[in-house]
């Protein structure tokens, strides 16, 4: 058994921003990621960010990344870095049970901050599990972090940010975009990203989703079809569309089941994704000194998530009795920016979702 | 002497991109279900099957339908293989090395290996 001050469980945007606040605290921290690199999904966003400039807007995802990795050097001799170790446990008595080169290791800490992120939706079709049907982050991940192209001619399920994103990153690695198609009656992410495609010429199909696809051993080809604004399928009106890949991008949704697993409080929020811990205002959930953090407290975008992270890393320094020297004024700005972010017609969803948590507002 | 499969960077590479740019490193060899392919340094092991035009990775438990990969972090399990004897390995998570065996999971496998 290793003995910890504090652990963080996930090294991406939420995971690197609360243990920088807690070491700076003063506290020791030890991180464990189940990748090669630290980063999380920022690794693979190649896009300039929106938000607030505290949460680096107009800086591309894998320079934040760079950042909050380079941001924790000054403070080697606190911290601890497991990459490639994956946290398969954690029980009631704070242990963790942590698999790591053919190996599993069992950890102690005094508080746990959960930064696990998420992972992505499915969706329901006719031969959806065809080798060429991917979720948008793999295909991300394989042209953007191994330079790969997930296949020649793409069709895209999905017109929130993502989907759009993605869509335009394919285009910037040579693919061939063929349609976008969204279920609803209108596109669902921001119309900046939205028009770029559309100047590219690639046709984004409201109403429309795909019903079935075709291929053996690789994807040849799909089926869409038309929904009325009930979401009912309009008979007689399926098309064929010839593509290599499918590409799901239909949201995330919270990596919840070590939080599950160590008995601690979930709450169903359907806005946020999914199963979330319930928390109180200090990011404290029901399990005293069990923090949690970043998208597997509900789907946000990372700049929440950064924000999120840095409150975390606050107060489990506090819990362990290493309050951080400008504490009052730090926890003052990090909720500003919290609501900061939020606000405006793209936070409606979360700040529902919040609301339904009994969180805010 | 061996042939391989495919010389990488022939397939699936970006050869170009406006924002990235990714560099030419070393080649791996490896075998997968016998056949030998060329990796790059630096490609998990799903990355380097996919640019060889490898997509069919497994067979589900119980259909014995195909399957590739999906999430590509680890998450979802659908890329699972066996690799240098060990099964229920994450492809999708590990790092090509020089020499590796790779073999598809197409019969029913056991959860230790």
């Amino acid at each position: 058994m290793r003995e910890r001050d504090l652990i963080i469980v996930g090294g991406g945007p939420a995971g690197l921003s609360a243990a920088k606040v807690a070491l700076e605290s003063g506290c020791s921290v030890t991180l464990i990621e189940r990748a090669n690199d630290l980063g999380g999904q920022l690794v693979k966003q190649t896009h300039k960010f929106f938000g607030s400039k505290s949460e680096y807007a107009k800086t591309r995802g894998i320079d934040i990344a760079t950042i909050l990795i380079h941001d924790l050097e000054p403070y080697q001799d606190r911290l601890e870095i497991l990459t490639n170790a994956t946290v398969v446990a954690m029980y009631p008595d704070y242990v963790l049970s942590v698999y790591s080169g053919h190996d599993y290791i069992k950890f102690k800490a005094n508080a746990i901050i959960i930064a696990t992120g998420a992972s992505e939706k499915f969706l329901v079709f006719e031969n959806n599990d065809i080798p060429g049907i991917y979720g948008a982050g793999a295909i991300q991940t394989l042209m953007n972090q191994y330079g790969i192209m997930p296949g020649r001619d793409v069709v895209m399920v999905g017109s929130g940010n993502i989907g759009l994103i993605v869509s335009y990153q394919l285009i910037q690695a040579g693919v061939n975009v063929k349609a976008v198609l969204e279920a609803a009656d209108h596109i669902g992410g921001y119309l900046v990203h939205a028009s770029k495609l559309v100047r590219l010429g690639v046709p984004i199909l409201t109403n429309t989703t795909v019903k079935r696809a075709h291929g053996t051993t690789k994807l040849e080809k799909v089926d869409t079809i038309q929904l009325d604004n009930h979401w009912k399928e309009i008979e007689g009106s399926e098309e064929t569309i010839e593509c290599d890949a499918l590409c799901i991008s239909v949201g995330l949704s919270p990596l919840h089941q070590l939080l599950s697993m160590a008995g601690v409080e979930m709450i169903y929020i359907n806005e946020l994704g999914g199963m979330i811990p319930k928390k109180d205002e200090d990011y404290e959930t029901s399990m005293p000194h069990v923090y949690a953090c970043g998208d597997v407290t509900g789907i946000e975008e990372a700049s929440s998530a950064m924000v999120e992270g840095k409150i975390a890393g606050l107060m489990a320094a506090a819990s362990l009795g290493k309050p951080h020297p400008e504490f009052d004024s730090r926890k003052e700005e990090y909720f500003h920016q919290l609501t900061n972010l939020r606000q405006g017609p793209c936070g409606i969803k979360i700040r529902k979702g919040l609301e339904q948590a009994g969180e805010m507002i | 002497m061996i042939e391989y499969y495919l010389e990488s960077g022939e397939e699936m590479r970006i050869e170009e991109h406006p924002i990235l740019s990714f560099k030419k490193q070393n080649q791996l060899h490896f075998t997968f279900n016998g056949r030998p392919m060329i990796g790059i340094e630096g490609d998990t092991i799903a990355a380097a099957l996919h640019d060889n035009g490898i997509m069919h990775y497994s067979n589900s438990l119980k259909s014995h339908r195909p399957r590739g990969f999906y999430c590509a972090i680890g998450n979802c399990g659908s890329c699972n293989m066996k690799v240098n004897g060990v099964e229920n390995i994450k492809t999708c998570m590990t790092l090509l090395a020089e020499g590796m065996v790779v073999e598809s999971e197409l019969d029913e496998v056991t959860i230790d290996a």
